[in-house]
């Protein structure tokens, strides 16, 4: 009894030591959701391709007819010379690009991801992947949370057919702050790279301070009961049903697992090492996304019992974003849910 | 500045020899292979003998000149030709040819750049050169460069919608430094083009397309140049010379047959070849060409 009451003593002494460390992290307070700025992610990747452009002279723009709605149009004002529109053709997009990348150029293609990736994977794996090419995927309108316009235009099979092309950075930021940091992180970065981002506005959680590395997944909440692995904008929900769980006593681990490829092994081996159990969160299908790599990752190196929380193996429709998000399973009591479920099956 | 670039009567023979001589290394390396396509590889010796020993602006030595045309092989599959014409002009021993589609081989079954960086890209699924080609020339409109690019594509890709949107990009964008070769041999995997899914008018398409259309004898590589030369010349257009060839051309049993397409050659079928071959080397240097 005592031993075991020190122990809990020892956790708590340590978590208290944990979030003095993630301080480091300079997220805002997220206490009351209510009170969260909110702001798309694809505003961020608009901000940060500008800056990257004024960092780069070589950094272009090449968009197929969307540069409104994925942001590319401030760089087409700020640069008009390095801008360059080639109508609805989504294939000669990646194509092309990879030629003048060849040529020394750092293009950017953005797209939604429906069409890009989605429509010129094969363009991507060979001009780009294997011919190692210094093109940067700009997936705008990503995940259910497009809303009305539908299925059709709902990628959730992206980052599975992008995670598994050898070469290729897949990165999923969790707020607008964060694409700014990915968009000049990829760009600065040599190789081919899938930037991912969504259409609405979503909670903005970080700050200018915040870090931002490729490959560094970053612990937005201590705990050591349960790992919540998340990324994009559900890393709002899943800090919020930490939240909620706390009130129970039970302590949720939240990472921001930005990086799909290259993932961060370390810092999920150690949460499932320490927490003992992990539900992944994601705006995409389960099948073969970000949590499917998680479990690659656990089952070698520390296989824990696991929850999925995404999209289970259907389309979406039309609605609002937040109906969708929670019609699919993605909304916060679906993740409380989630690690109840997995608290069950964790072993003492 | 333009000059006329065309080569004499000696030159020409001097190039067919060299022709010649890649059409035996295209031989020899499938032979080794025992997998590969020869058809198309064989039709198009004239050509990248054409543009490696006289066209282009390139040094072998220093493959990457920043300076340097570049020459894109859209078809990957006849990637022979362009291994057999690039180790002939110097860029490799000629006897690395036999390690075509053998493992470990800088000479894969289609071509990638990451192993020969001379190559230039990766290819080998269909229509996908000439866009890479598009963004090529644009990248070198837009830092002021004058060397430019050569796409060498087959009819059988120009089924392929991607290399109508590059078509469609090259006109918009006024690409006049880049210029698509068509190997017009009629043929495809599954049999005729014109049956399997008819190609023609195809000038009067590029020409609807706002480029520049050319059309000469893919296999006299005197024309071919000629033809090349005025090609250059055109402003403001990108350029298409659709060079008509035989499949198989210089071996009498594959000419002109679709069946050849993609298959290589056996030991005595290869004998037999280049039997042909060194007497055609023969007639060529006594000048009965």
């Amino acid at each position: 009894m005592r031993a075991a009451r020190e122990s809990r003593l020892a956790v708590a002494k340590h978590n208290v030591a944990e979030k003095d460390d993630i301080a480091g992290m300079h997220l805002v307070d997220y206490s009351d959701p209510t009170k969260l700025a909110r702001v798309p992610t694809r505003d961020g990747f608009g901000k940060g391709l500008v800056e990257a452009g004024r960092r780069d002279r070589n950094v272009i723009g090449i968009c197929a007819d969307l540069s409104e709605s994925t942001r590319m149009e401030a760089f087409k004002t700020a640069f008009p010379d390095r801008y360059i529109e080639i109508g609805v053709a989504e294939q000669l997009l990646a194509a092309m690009a990879s030629g003048l990348a060849a040529s020394g150029k750092v293009p950017f293609i953005a797209s939604y991801a429906m069409f890009d990736p989605g429509r010129s994977w094969e363009q991507i794996r060979t001009t780009m992947a294997l011919n190692d090419t210094n093109v940067k995927i700009a997936g705008a309108h990503a995940g259910v949370s497009v809303g009305p316009d539908g299925a059709t235009h709902q990628a959730i099979e992206d980052i599975a057919i992008m995670r598994v092309i050898p070469n290729m950075t897949v990165v999923v930021p969790c707020d607008s702050n964060q694409t700014v940091k990915a968009t000049l992180a990829v760009a600065a970065r040599w190789g081919p790279a899938y930037l991912r981002f969504g259409r609405d506005k979503s909670a903005v959680l970080t700050t200018d301070e915040t870090p931002f590395e490729i490959g560094k997944a970053q612990v937005f909440r201590t705990g050591s009961d349960v790992a919540i692995v998340a990324c994009g904008i559900l890393v709002e929900n899943a800090l919020l049903a930490a939240q909620e769980l706390a009130r129970d006593g039970i302590e949720c681990r939240v990472i921001n697992n930005h990086t799909i490829e290259p993932m961060d092994t370390q810092t999920l081996v150690e949460a499932a090492r320490t927490c003992g159990a992990v539900v992944t969160v994601e705006e995409h299908q389960v099948r073969a996304g970000m949590g499917s790599r998680v479990a690659e990752i656990l089952a070698a190196n520390e296989p824990v019992p696991m929850e999925f929380v995404g999209v289970q193996n259907t389309f979406g429709q039309s609605g609002t974003p937040t109906e969708l998000i929670e019609h699919y399973g993605m909304g916060t009591k679906s993740i409380v849910e989630a690690v109840r479920k997995v608290l069950k099956r964790k072993k003492n | 500045m333009t000059h006329r670039n065309v080569p004499s009567a000696s030159e020409i023979k001097t190039l067919e020899q060299h022709a010649n001589d890649v059409r035996k290394g295209i031989i020899r390396s499938l032979e080794a292979a025992g997998s590969g396509h020869s058809a198309g590889s064989l039709d198009m010796a004239d050509v990248f003998t054409a543009l490696y020993f006289h066209v282009m602006r390139h040094d072998p030595k220093r493959p990457d000149w920043e300076e340097r045309d570049r020459l894109l092989l859209s078809c990957g599959h006849i990637a022979p030709v362009r291994y057999s014409a690039m180790a002939y002009a110097g860029y490799f021993p000629v006897e690395e040819l036999l390690t075509l589609r053998k493992l470990g081989s800088r000479l894969q079954g289609h071509p990638e750049r990451t192993r020969l960086p001379a190559l230039e890209t990766t290819s080998g699924p269909l229509g996908e050169g000439l866009a890479q080609g598009t963004g090529m020339a644009l990248a070198a409109k837009m830092d002021k460069k004058d060397w430019r690019v050569y796409v060498v594509t087959s009819d059988g890709e120009h089924q392929c919608g991607l290399h109508w949107e590059a078509v469609m990009t090259a006109a918009k964008f006024k690409l006049d430094n880049l210029t698509c070769i068509v190997d017009r041999n009629f043929i495809q995997i599954d049999g005729s083009t014109e049956d399997v899914m008819p190609l023609e008018p195809l000038a009067d398409k590029y020409r609807a397309f706002n480029w520049e259309v050319f059309e000469c004898d893919g296999n006299n590589i005197g024309e071919f140049i000629a033809t090349v030369d005025e090609a250059k010349r055109a402003r403001g257009k990108p350029q298409v010379i659709i060079a008509n060839t035989v499949p198989g051309k210089g071996v009498s049993y594959m000419e002109g047959d679709y069946l050849w397409h993609g298959k290589p050659p056996n030991a005595q079928q290869a004998e037999e070849a280049l039997r042909e071959l060194d007497a055609r080397g023969e007639r060529i240097a006594a000048g009965r060409g």
